[in-house]
């Protein structure tokens, strides 16, 4: 290796090193969790969460700008940068959250904090993703870690069936945005993102690339659970255990969401004729079905996911808009609904009853007056889930929603708007079954400290986003700008 | 005899795929062969990948198809742990009968 080789190589490894860290960090962690067993799994858990706090110091402080390295196939700018601590504060609170579940379901295992870092890991490369390579291999990472997770606990046939599931339509998701990447490849000739932009902006879009486009655009909607790839996400979100679909929810929908904005506004981004109705597509189907399909929901779970569903419809719109404040809109949507659904899910793993996990509407009725505080909590994130301002959920769908009509996309704005309204009636219902039923028999507990302190914290975010709103619309505004070079 | 051509990869590779995704939806037996036309997907893309690959005179499409081989491997046997713990759970792995959640 010359010297120039070698200069390039630290430069490539510097740019890399958080991936880097994590992934040898959680080798060691795994090989810890080997030696020393089961009962020794919250210290390994307690070294996962330090070593994502590590991780995201490092995203933090390394480099600035725009770097690309390994060949042009990995990028760090702003916009990963934003992308990843997002993603490493979802992953570190499905870890934290798991502490006292899993310990109460006997599933106190040390491969759950293992496999959420390895998919943690997967999720940072796919957000750094700048060639059709470095995407495949980092969503795969990320995915088979995720169907694990999915069906962690593996004496319930619930957990067993939604992995199962989830692993039949993810490797389908993954074989068609495979077959669109062949594709894109062949008729472009390249693989990396700023190839495949340069060959698109000079001669236009064949047919062949145009349906190789299509296939990726379908994968990566599987991906975010945008309607119509959605039909698994009910059943991932009810079988598998509370934590794990907190972390579906959160994390790793940030991170799909980061790599559909790198994938259309990198390497398609001029083919935005072709994508645009997709998109529009896409986000409308999923705002309306999140909307209609929640109503007759009875478990909580299954709510949620429909509820998501919406939510990724309602991010769609920044990306239809097509401009740097729309993706500003997407990137602050996606920070204030992680907040929002962690602590929704904090709420929902607080219902155990008899030793077990209840997860029926029903089972929170006359909350208000056995546990108040928690009542009042959950009626405020539901209140957020709606979009009531001042609560941050409103200034989430404000900002998409603003920069439909700056794009001239009054319908979508509309049709959001009319969504919003129809999927207010669901989580009023929470709150009204809260609120005005009979008590239901008493929660055997309340939460342990740690997921108090989640609670606490994602609904003062989420109350008084609206006093300095400045720090995460600046962060979201540099972070869209680095993709519009 | 005319030449074979790289529309007929092409074709042979789209059959495939289409194959592999009608094995997913239209078979209501057994979900081995769930695993079985999931291959068959990743097989049709490293046909495209390797046909392009060769035509283009490009290297970057054999190493993908390497990385897919790889990465297919990985799925096979996640797919087949998770389904002999569903196995072990439910007694069996009829397609019909992975029903307990609705939808």
């Amino acid at each position: 290796m010359s010297a120039v080789d070698m200069i390039q190589f630290n430069a490539d490894v510097m740019a890399s090193t958080p991936e880097i860290a994590l992934g040898c960090g959680a080798m060691a962690l795994l090989l810890g969790g080997v030696f020393a067993g089961d009962k020794w799994s919250g210290l390994v858990t307690w070294g996962c969460v330090a070593l994502l706090c590590g991780v995201a110091a490092l995203v933090l402080t390394t480099g600035e700008g725009r770097v690309l390295a390994f060949g042009g196939t990995f990028i760090v700018d702003p916009f990963a940068r934003f992308a990843k601590l997002v993603v490493l504060a979802g992953s570190v609170n499905a870890m934290l959250m798991s502490l006292d579940y899993l310990r109460d379901e006997k599933l106190t295992r040390f491969e759950y904090p293992v496999l959420v870092t390895l998919a943690t890991l997967g999720m940072l490369t796919m957000i750094s993703a700048n060639d059709l390579i470095v995407l495949y291999v980092g969503l795969e990472l990320q995915s088979l870690a995720l169907y694990v997770l999915a069906s962690f606990a593996r004496d319930n046939a619930r957990s067993s069936e939604a992995g199962l599931k989830y692993f039949v339509l993810g490797a389908l998701s993954s074989g068609m945005l495979l077959y669109g990447a062949s594709l894109v490849y062949g008729f472009s000739g390249t693989t990396n993102f700023a190839g495949i932009a340069q060959v698109i902006t000079q001669s236009g879009v064949p047919l062949g690339l145009m349906i190789g486009i299509v296939f990726v655009l379908a994968g990566l909607a599987f991906k975010v659970s945008a309607v119509p790839f959605h039909m698994w996400t009910p059943d991932v979100y009810e079988g598998s255990p509370t934590p794990v679909t907190a972390f579906f929810a959160a994390a790793a929908k940030v991170a799909a969401m980061a790599l559909f904005l790198r994938v259309v506004f990198g390497p398609f981004a001029a083919a935005e004729k072709e994508w645009f109705q997709i998109v529009t597509f896409l986000s409308i189907a999923s705002m309306l079905w999140g909307a209609l399909a929640a109503i007759g929901q009875t478990n909580i779970k299954r709510l949620m996911a429909y509820s998501s569903i919406g939510h990724m419809g309602y991010a769609l719109i920044g990306f239809a808009a097509g401009t740097q404040s729309g993706v500003q809109g997407v990137l602050i949507y996606l920070v204030i609904y992680l907040a929002m659904t962690v602590g929704t899910f904090l709420c929902i793993l607080m219902m155990r009853r008899d030793g077990k996990a209840v997860e029926d509407i029903a089972d929170l009725s006359g909350l208000s007056r056995r546990d108040p505080t928690t009542a009042y909590l959950l009626a405020i994130l539901m209140f957020s889930l709606i979009g009531i301002p001042p609560l941050a959920g409103f200034w989430g769908k404000w900002f998409v929603f603003l920069a439909a009509i700056q794009s001239g996309l009054y319908f979508l704005a509309v049709i959001g708007f009319v969504a919003s309204v129809v999927g207010a009636f669901y989580y009023l219902r929470i709150i009204k079954v809260m609120f005005f039923d009979e008590p239901a028999l008493p929660f055997e507990k309340s939460l342990g400290n740690v997921n108090s302190a989640l609670l606490a914290a994602s609904c003062a975010f989420v109350v008084f986003f609206v006093v300095m709103p400045a720090p995460l619309i600046e962060a979201a505004s540099a972070a869209a700008k680095s993709l519009f070079p | 005899m005319a030449p074979i051509a790289l529309g007929h990869y092409l074709t042979v590779a789209a059959m495939l795929f289409t194959i592999g995704i009608f094995g997913i939806f239209l078979n209501r037996k057994n979900v081995i062969i769930i695993l079985m036309s999931i291959e068959l997907i990743l097989l049709a893309v490293n046909i495209n990948l390797v046909a392009f690959s060769s035509f283009l005179g490009d290297l970057t499409g054999q190493v993908f198809a390497l990385l897919v081989l790889t990465v297919a491997a990985a799925e096979a046997a996640i797919g087949l742990a998770i389904l002999v713990v569903y196995f072990r759970n439910r007694g069996t792995i009829a397609v019909e009968d992975v029903n307990i959640m609705k939808g």
